[in-house]
This record gives structure tokens, sequence and C-alpha cells, in this order.
């Protein structure tokens, strides 16, 4: 586990947010932005991809949102993808460049990267699930040498849904990356494919035996990409997802996020399959 | 063990004495209840009580405390831990291993300052129990009548006296410098081994098997029908877990002033048996309906929580059937597994013959 930031600052108490401010905002879709966050005195996040902060907005509140940028990316500065969808996002939404934001963490076990080495890697995000993926396939493609084959199967609602349309781009400019995009509902303007996430798993041959899997979304996706992943035969021990769960105090006291009797916050949020089939409570 | 003995007409005097240079917290009398509550005299409270609604558990973690406060012009943050020199007098030795059990949660991985400068600041004063305090009370099944590894000072009722034992430092600095404290004498011994010995028979037994058997037999019960058939009666009302000794989830909510200049983070008990304790923002529900929450309230208590401490969440104190609106009991539960389990493998040694 990394250190949070908030032990380097020896802070008194684990619920005190460090006050960082926000560098930049991007809006990346009708609902959701992405804030590139400072802390203060140059200090570094020193997350691992896959962990989570708890953001605070003082006065509103405090929610755990993943970071979507990658530590090799950026060491005096991170990013979080933000939905508008309550109380709390809707005032983070109306914050402006050089705002004050509180942060906490980061916390619990990202994507265990050592274990991905020399593998070929498929991703399977869905929807917002981009955006834990992406600090992952950041690293990934910053280390590209240490992987085989990445291949990035990102399905969304609508074209106007898909996120990180940039790097979608750029991604696929990369002759090293091989990206496959679904929308279920298509548009007039949509030339690409139409149709669930899991339907893109017959455009992609893949050697199963070096494959490791990283899948993030909803709840309801996983259980159709997992009988996906499982089908074309990689192990479930090589099968990564990251579990949503309302992780409201991040250090495994506040009894939210519990999945009978895993803290996601402190043993997730990154979980093989095989780590969680018997887990009753976990899918 | 080191005990020593006070004559029990000192005793309001050594409460005074506390209370110079404590905040006593203690079972305070009522009309018609006792309340863990701030004492300042021997008369207020009564150690022969029977038993709270609330667990002592309030005084280390209050329903409702500020994390910190802030300032939004200048965005300094202040953590609010506080804690004062504090005596909690009288306690069960049911919520004693209550408090042993919470210490372990609040210690472990990130320890949590709040609690633990109370807990720091606070000797535990327990009494041992000579009556069942309740009908729904069943301590002596899970083995918590009688005080854990961790005590400060341990009060038995002799009559005349009260057999004071002396469980660590914090607790002997009590009694320092109290004249009508006396070392225990060879006669002093047998006094307390009778009423040690007298209490016993009065407690029943009620759990139909060994408490250790409990961890195992709800892990085998995960997909038990006794779940549906209980969360069919209960409310969710959340009762059970906020007089419960060992609860101790919470949420946290901000509150800010009219001019929005200032305000604070404060942290309020929750409940794992209210509708919304597990719902993420895109609003899916992990334990939309009651059956699953009742359940993962008695596994925690019954499972997860000896699994990760090696201790049972569950002390027998009683309160959450005394509280329940429709008659929902752990004891009666936990039986009602025993016996299913046991005529189900009974059913299968006789397949098997």
């Amino acid at each position: 586990m990394t250190m949070p930031v908030l032990e380097k600052l020896q802070t008194p108490s684990v619920y005190l947010p460090v006050m960082a401010h926000i560098r930049q905002i991007r809006q990346i879709s009708q609902t959701e932005k992405v804030l590139t966050i400072e802390l203060p005195g140059g200090l570094s996040l020193n997350h691992e991809p896959g962990q989570f902060v708890e953001v605070s907005v003082l006065g509103v509140g405090e929610a755990p949102i993943s970071v979507c940028s990658s530590p090799s990316r950026s060491q005096d500065s991170f990013e979080i993808c933000v939905r508008r969808a309550g109380d709390l996002t809707g005032v983070i939404h109306a914050l402006k460049p050089g705002d004050p934001i509180g942060i906490r963490g980061p916390f619990g076990h990202g994507f265990p990267l050592k274990r991905f080495r020399g593998k070929d890697i498929l991703f399977a995000p869905g929807g917002l699930g981009l955006a834990p993926a992406r600090s992952l396939i950041q690293q990934v493609l910053d280390e590209r040498h240490n992987y085989g084959r990445v291949i990035i199967l990102y399905g969304a609602r609508t074209p106007s849904d898909l996120l990180f349309q940039e790097d979608l781009a750029r991604w696929s400019q990369r002759g090293d990356v091989e990206l496959h995009i679904s929308v279920d509902r298509s548009d007039e303007d949509w030339t690409g494919n139409v149709g669930v996430i899991t339907t893109l798993f017959s455009k992609i041959q893949i050697y199963a035996r070096n494959t490791v899997a990283i899948t993030v979304g909803p709840p309801v996706m996983y259980r159709f990409v997992l009988l996906e992943l499982l089908g074309i035969g990689i192990s479930e021990g090589n099968i990564w997802l990251s579990l949503e769960r309302r992780m409201r105090c991040g250090v495994g006291k506040c009894g939210h996020c519990q999945m009978n009797h895993i803290y996601t916050c402190q043993e997730g949020p990154v979980f093989s399959y095989a780590q969680i089939k018997y887990l009753e409570e976990a899918l | 063990m080191s005990f020593k003995i006070m004559p029990k007409e000192a005793f309001p005097d050594w409460v005074e004495c506390l209370c110079s240079d404590h905040q006593v917290i203690g079972p305070k009398i009522h009309d018609d209840h006792y309340a863990f509550e701030s004492i300042h005299a021997a008369s207020e409270i009564d150690l022969g009580y029977s038993t709270t609604l609330l667990p002592p558990k309030k005084a280390l973690m209050p329903q409702k405390e500020t994390l910190f406060t802030f300032n939004s012009g200048s965005n300094e943050l202040e953590a609010n831990i506080v804690s004062e020199p504090t005596v909690l007098l009288g306690v069960h030795t049911c919520d004693l291993h209550a408090i042993a059990l919470l210490d372990r949660v609040f210690e472990r991985g990130y320890p949590d300052g709040h609690y633990l400068s109370r807990r720091k600041n606070t000797t535990l004063v327990s009494v041992e129990c000579l009556q069942p305090c309740s009908d729904q009370a069943f301590c002596k099944s899970m083995g918590t009548l009688s005080v854990p590894d961790e005590f400060d000072l341990h009060l038995t009722d002799l009559g005349n006296d009260i057999a004071i034992e002396i469980g660590s430092a914090e607790g002997a600095l009590l009694l320092e410098g109290f004249p009508a404290v006396r070392e225990a004498r060879q006669v002093d011994y047998p006094r307390l081994s009778r009423v040690i010995s007298d209490k016993w028979p009065r407690f029943p037994y009620r759990l139909d098997f060994d408490v250790t058997e409990l961890p195992s037999l709800v892990s085998l019960s995960y997909r038990s029908v006794i779940w549906d058939k209980l969360g069919e009666r209960c409310l969710s009302c959340g009762m059970c877990t906020l007089v419960c000794p060992t609860c101790y989830c919470f949420n946290t909510v901000d509150e800010i002033d009219l001019a929005l200049n200032s305000g604070s983070r404060t942290r309020m008990w929750d409940s794992c048996q209210l509708d919304r304790f597990a719902l993420v923002a895109d609003g899916h529900n992990f334990r939309a309906n009651r059956s699953a929450r009742l359940r993962h309230r008695f596994m925690h208590k019954a499972k997860y929580q000896s699994d990760t401490f090696g201790m049972v969440g569950c002390v027998g104190c009683g309160r959450c059937a005394q509280a329940c609106l429709v008659h929902i009991s752990p004891v009666d539960t936990f039986n009602e597994l025993y016996h299913k389990r046991a005529a189900a493998n009974h059913k299968k040694q006789e397949v098997a013959l």
C-alpha cells in the first residue's frame, strides 16, 4: 500500500483532508468533467493505478473518486473524472480553476502491475469505468515495452457518452494499441459498432493463456463481460475488476463499503475474479 | 490477581474524589430507567442497575461528533480531537467486552484518533453482575459474564465491602491516596469466591450450543430461509444497531453557517439496516432488501468480527432484542440456525446409514 498523503503530512485525524487546488478543468461529456488537481507544497499523490481518493468540498461533503491519470504522467498533479450525479458532484462541476478542493488518500489497492509484465493486456471498461481503467492504460502505455499486445474494448451508451475522446483518438492512432469501441445506441453521425460491449469480443483473437483482462464498469456489466472473458479462456486469476461501493471513510471503519467481511476501501477496490468469485455480496 | 477492599460506606467519598479531577460517567438513576451520563455524586448512580437503553459506548464514540472544523475563507482546517480525563464507572462486563472489540476496530489499519484519544483518557471501572439484568440478556452463553483480559478496576459487591480487582496501573492510580481502601486479607478471598460461585447459577444458559461453534454455524447458514423469514418481519428501523455496544458504522455530514464562513464535518452513527446504507451513486443498492441487511448484521456479529479479531461481535447484552418492535432476538436466531443444522445433519446421517 502506498503511503497516503495524510500520513505524510502527519495530520492528527485520518478524516482530515489536505487542501489541494484545481489547476485545470475539462468538460469531456455532457455530464463528465476532468479535474487536474495539485496538492500543496509540490506533494506527489504517489498513487497506484486503480486507487481512489476521497474528494471534499468543505460545507458540502465528501465522496470516493478514482484517480484517472497514471503516476507516470505527472508527479505534481493528478486527474479525477467526475460525473454530475448528486449534490456534491453538482457542486464540484461548478468549481473553477484555482478553487480549493479537499483530498484524502490514496486508498485501497490498485492493479498489480508486476503480475501483468510480459502478458497481453485486454481492457474492457464500460461507461465511466474508463476513468479508473485510464490510469492503468496510461501507465501501461508509458512502459509499453513491459507488455505484449494492448487491446482496449470500450463500450458506452451513446456516441456522446464516450469519455476521454482525445485519448481514444490518440490510442487509435498508435500502431501498438488495438482499440474497438461500441455504443448501445447510435446517432446519425455514428459509423462505428453498435451493440453492448460484449459484441466487441467477436472482433478480437487472443492467446488466452497469456492474457490479463481488466474490466471496470457498472455492476450489471460485470455479469455479461465476465461470461465473455471466461468463455474465451482467460483464467479467473487473470481477470481484474474494480468494484464500486459507497466508500464513505476510506479507512475501513464506517462500514458502508463492506462486501460480507471485506472492506472494499481497504482490500479493494481492485480484485481478481478468483479473489471474489465465492464472495456472495461482491457481484 | 491483586485486589483491595473498600468499605461500602467509603464509596460515596471515593466517587467524590474521582469527580474532583475526572469527568465521571455512570449509570444515572432516572424515574424508570438508567442511562450512562455525567455524574457528580455517588447518590446519582446505582451500581446494582439493571441495564441501560444505550451502552456506555457513547462516551467513547458519541452519537454525533465533530471531526474537524474549517474556515471557508482561508481554507484552514482543524481536527477536533477532544478528550478529558474520564472515569467510566459501573460498566457491566458485557459492555467491557464490547469496548475491547471497539478498541481493536479503531486501532486497526488507520488508527482513529477521535475514538482513541477518548479511549486513552478513559479509565474503565467495571462491576461484577450478580443478578441477570434483563430477560433478553444471554451474557453467560457468550462468555461475557466475567471481565475480559483488559480492564482497569473491577468491583464486586461483597455486602458491606466492595472487592476491587486491579487490572492496570491506570486503575491503581484511581485508588492511590484513598485511605479507606486496604489490601485484601486472607479471609477476604473466600468471601469473594462465595459471591462469585453463588452468582453463576442465577444466570441462565440461553444458547443451545457452545459459543465457539457460532462462527462456523452461521457461515454454513448463509442461504438459510431464516433470513427471508426474519426479513419479512424486520421493519428496517435500525434500532438494533443503535443500541448495540459493538456497532460502530457511521456517516459524515458537513454543516456550514449561514454566512458560509465556517463550518464542520460531523460524524454520526449510521445503521447497516437502513435501506440506503449500501447505495452507490449510480443508484445500485448492494443490499436492497431487508433480509440481506439483517443477514449482514448477524453475519457481521457472529462471524466476520470473529474472523478478523478473534472475538465474537455479539456480547449477549440483549439490548437489540429488547429494542426490537417485532421481537427479533439474536439468541433465538442462533438457536434456530443450530437446530435447523442439527436436523439436517441428522437426516444426512440416516441417508448414509
